[in-house]
């Protein structure tokens, strides 16, 4: 069942949170429209701040906010946030340790044609780097209001970074949620899918195919990059004759390379395959052209998952 | 707090601020020297933070923005009673939480500086959270001249002025120097007053060593209704020691026995005049 953008989910979860809390304050940097918060900022005036197009402003603000006790959300495209602002975001929030909620829109190749600029396809890799910051990606709407909701008395410096495109329903809405504890979705033997945000539902539609072909897998979105989900990660990939990571993000720094270090150090020696953007001019084209180009269109996933056990 | 005591305190400040530089033989010496009188005031006349209300929002903030001059905060948090000086006396040394730049490790400091350009949104930001909540705090931000060629710190300007506020107070320690020389030859600030004006502020200049002219210009927050105050600080950069008044290569230069020795006998002559003024 086709759901909501996250990005909607993100902005109603938050503007219902902030009616009852006033503490919750949102900064945007000339990205109340793209950050869907038009109406937060029509309905709760006194709790959103604009400081324009600032992005090392909007991060240094959210610090300040956050030290006299307010609830920030510091919102902007992940790709101005995380590479524009990234001083501020190791010294301001995390090495200050300032519980801001940074939250990177229209991330990954969301912007599609507007290109490379826009794109945000190393904010995982640089983000991992800085201490004391957790990084939580969302596959689907579930995941994102259980994030957002978190987030609000989470009392450390968190990243949140999703799209804008309408999403696969992939949770019940009983499932539990915890920021660090990844979700195992399937359980199969063969072969074992690790995704981390919206390439989740491209691994889920991989996976119904395989299954067609009776190949059994397993399928864990990891929202949470870090702090990792190391021990589901390692119970997950017991047997299995195969693991493919997936992200909307460089191949360099990313969760298929967390990974890889986990595998390496443990002398786990199997068929490890990590999909992701390869370290070239990228091609041009939307979000999901540009995706099913990378080896992530579900039919190709299959046909890569097959090659890589047989 | 008298003009006078406050004066033999700023003497005193030097001498430590030379001690556990000469001691940890590490520090920025120059600037923590021009910007003592400054924080002297502040934290003797102005802030009323202490250890007792540190850890509570409803306060006045002060940041350095210019975090390189650690030893001069660090000095006066130790004389206003948020660590003993045996502590302090740890500076650089391993595992230690004194490092050279301030780190909020240490008891009453308020945020992590050091890279420039920060301390100003961050102290942005704490003013709108006030003005949010109709609280009557202000936030102090010292910041170096030098450190004004950073663009962040233009974007906060910008917003300071947006979100009118009166309650955030911008001291920018004029030293005219900064480690690669005149800061009117790297990168020309002047006319720096039309500069902050032009963008919406209102603002002042001093006697950045001057503990009287401080003290005035402080009680006459907020200059303007409205406007963000910025003072412009025109200090001598290594302030209080012949040898290392307006010397470029004092930026981070750790005196020698000899120069030390000299340099607390400086300063001893001058708390003796003025105990005789």
């Amino acid at each position: 069942m086709i759901e909501k953008a996250n990005l909607e989910v993100f902005s109603e979860t938050l503007l219902d949170l902030a009616r009852h809390d006033k503490d919750i304050v949102v900064v945007t940097s000339d990205s109340r429209g793209s950050g869907k918060l038009t109406n937060f900022g029509k309905e709760l005036p006194d709790q959103i701040i604009e400081v324009g197009i600032a992005e090392q402003n909007l991060v240094a603000i959210c610090a300040g906010l956050s030290a006299v006790g307010k609830k920030v959300f510091g919102v902007s495209p992940s790709s101005f946030l995380t590479a524009r602002a990234l001083e501020q975001i190791k010294n301001d929030i995390a090495y200050s340790n300032h519980p801001v909620t940074l939250v990177g829109i229209s991330s990954g190749v969301s912007y599609g044609q507007l290109g490379s600029t826009h794109h945000s396809i190393h904010d995982i890799a640089v983000l991992r780097a800085i201490n004391n910051l957790n990084i939580v990606i969302p596959c689907d709407n579930f995941e994102t209001k259980k994030i957002i909701q978190a987030a609000v008395n989470f009392n450390e410096p968190l990243f949140v970074r999703f799209g804008k495109k309408p999403m696969l329903k992939i949770h019940n809405d009983n499932q539990s949620f915890k920021i660090g504890k990844g979700i195992s979705i399937k359980e199969g033997k063969d072969l074992v899918f690790i995704a981390t945000g919206e390439t989740v539902q491209r691994a889920y539609k991989a996976i119904e195919i395989l299954e067609k072909d009776n190949f059994k897998c397993t399928l864990i979105s990891m929202h949470t990059i870090k702090p990792f989900d190391e021990s589901l990660f390692l119970d997950s990939i017991k047997h299995t004759r195969g693991i493919i990571t997936l992200e909307e993000h460089s191949e360099s720094g990313g969760l298929g390379e967390r990974c890889s270090s986990i595998l390496a150090q443990k002398k786990i020696t199997t068929n490890f395959k990590i999909i992701g953007f390869p370290d070239e001019y990228m091609i041009n084209g939307s979000q999901s052209d540009v995706l099913d180009h990378y080896n992530m269109e579900p039919k190709r996933l299959a046909e890569i998952a097959k090659n890589l056990i047989s | 707090m008298n003009i006078k005591t406050l004066q033999s305190k700023s003497i005193e400040y030097r001498k430590t601020i030379l001690e556990i530089i000469y001691k940890s033989g590490a520090g920025h010496t120059a600037g923590s020297l021009s910007c003592i009188d400054i924080l002297n005031v502040l934290y003797n006349k102005i802030l009323k933070v202490d250890p007792s209300n540190f850890n509570s929002n409803d306060r006045n903030h002060y940041i350095q923005s210019k975090g390189h001059s650690v030893e001069a905060l660090y000095t006066i948090l130790c004389d206003k009673g948020f660590y003993t000086k045996e502590q302090l006396l740890t500076l650089n040394k391993f595992n230690s939480h004194f490092i050279g730049h301030p780190t909020r490790k240490v008891f009453g400091v308020e945020h992590n500086t050091g890279a420039l350009g920060h301390g100003l949104s961050v102290a942005v930001g704490m003013a709108i959270g006030f003005k949010l909540d109709t609280k009557p705090y202000s936030v102090f931000t010292l910041l170096g001249d030098g450190e004004l060629s950073e663009g962040s710190v233009w974007e906060g300007l910008m917003t300071a002025n947006k979100y009118n506020l009166d309650n955030l107070i911008i001291i920018i320690d004029r030293n005219r120097l900064q480690i690669t020389g005149e800061t009117e030859n790297v990168n020309p600030l002047e006319p720096l007053k039309e500069k902050f004006t032009s963008f919406g502020l209102s603002v002042k200049e001093v006697n950045g060593n001057s503990v009287e002219d401080l003290i005035n210009v402080f009680k006459e927050v907020p200059f303007e209704n409205k406007k963000p105050n910025v003072i412009i600080a025109n200090t001598i950069k290594g302030k209080g020691v012949s040898f290392i008044e307006n010397e470029v290569v004092w930026h981070h230069k750790v005196p020698d026995d000899d120069q030390y020795t000299k340099a607390i006998d400086e300063l001893n002559k001058q708390k003796i005049q003025l105990e005789n003024d």
